[in-house]
């Protein structure tokens, strides 16, 4: 089963690839219309639902590849470990950065490939606040222990099947989809 | 051979997409439902072919850090952060490096490329001049991102598509807080 798999060393990863792949999602982040400042603003504003349906429709199509690939075993799961203080807190303070620079990281790379000069000086605060962080992380890996749940997903948390909860999650995005104005 | 069948599953909806809009006449962007669920292709194919989750925050970590073994290389060997995430150019470095191409390619091929420093909506709100201000909360804006994705341990990348779709319990949580803190912000700055 996919999530009762215990980590094997990976491939490496290479240069070339990376480039790839990361061309390949600016290009979609920019088609997407999600590199637009306008854009993530009215997300966050309520007031333009392209990226919840953008990263809904990725949610939906992903979940379902990965299932199953992981089934057929081809895919070594990478389960980001949940940590609950340090996703509240810390996805909290990514908000407000979000909210004042207005891209995320993925997307303000993208701005700044169509000329969003904005983007730029974000990129700039983003390489400044990660080595201020790099200079205090030691306090910020005491706090991780709080509320600290290893590599957990929402099937095991709810005790349900991953197949049958991928099923279910799918019909509820689609509706969603369907059903938001 | 695997990237080829990428390649191959992304420009189907890009043939698609042109002729649905008559051969001269590109859509200057897809549907978001199409993209979206390229996305999800790609965020997938990260994991089979390059045993990497589509995540992009760490990149700009070890491009601190590349900086830092510039201007600071003593104070920087001795972060002990560095020594997990080693400044280094590797796979997502160059991934960053990809979405600014792609940002590039996809705005030159639509004719959409947009060389401003102020979108529309900010000078909307704070009007033409407001040049400098757009240039510090952009700034600002940055650090708190770098500081919550360190502590969150993702960005909209790795814990809200990559994340998600693998299911995790945390993943979902940060991607929910990502949006309460910034509809937090842009909701008093801009109204609604």
């Amino acid at each position: 089963m996919l999530m009762a798999k215990q980590d094997t060393p990976g491939k490496p990863g290479n240069w070339a690839s990376g480039l790839i792949f990361g061309t390949a999602f600016g290009f979609l982040l920019h088609k997407a219309g999600v590199s637009d400042y306008n854009v993530l603003i009215g997300a966050l504003r309520l007031t333009d639902l392209t990226v919840i349906r953008v990263i809904i429709s990725a949610i939906l199509v992903g979940s379902i590849i990965i299932y199953v690939l992981g089934k057929f075993g081809m895919v070594r799961p990478h389960i980001k470990p949940t940590h609950y203080a340090n996703n509240i807190i810390g996805g909290l303070v990514f908000g407000v950065g979000f909210g004042l620079w207005g891209y995320c990281p993925g997307t303000g790379a993208a701005a700044l490939g169509q000329g969003s000069w904005d983007a730029a000086w974000g990129i700039f605060g983003m390489v400044i606040g990660s080595y201020v962080y790099a200079l205090t992380a030691p306090k910020f890996i005491k706090m991780a222990s709080i509320g600290e749940r290893g590599k957990l997903t929402v099937p095991e948390l709810i005790h349900i099947d991953p197949g049958v909860y991928i099923i279910i999650t799918s019909i509820i995005f689609v509706l969603f989809l369907m059903y938001i104005p | 051979m695997k990237i080829l069948v990428v390649m191959i599953l992304l420009c189907i909806p890009d043939c698609v997409l042109a002729a649905e809009a008559g051969a001269d006449q590109m859509p200057k962007h897809w549907s978001p439902y199409v993209s979206g669920a390229l996305i999800g292709i790609l965020a997938a194919m990260t994991v089979l072919i390059s045993d990497k989750p589509l995540g992009i925050s760490t990149a700009y970590a070890r491009i601190s850090g590349m900086l830092g073994m510039i201007f600071a290389p003593g104070l920087t060997k001795r972060l002990e952060y560095f020594k997990n995430k080693k400044p280094i150019i590797e796979w997502e470095v160059m991934l960053f490096v990809g979405v600014i191409i792609g940002g590039f390619l996809a705005a030159w091929s639509g004719g959409t490329i947009h060389a401003q420093l102020l979108p529309d909506t900010w000078v909307q709100r704070f009007g033409a001049d407001s040049g400098t201000s757009r240039i510090i909360t952009a700034i600002i804006g940055g650090v708190f991102l770098a500081f919550g994705a360190r502590i969150a341990g993702g960005c909209t990348s790795g814990h809200g598509i990559s994340g998600t779709m693998q299911l995790s319990v945390g993943s979902w949580i940060a991607m929910i807080f990502f949006f309460i803190g910034g509809m937090a912000v842009a909701i008093p700055l801009f109204g609604r």
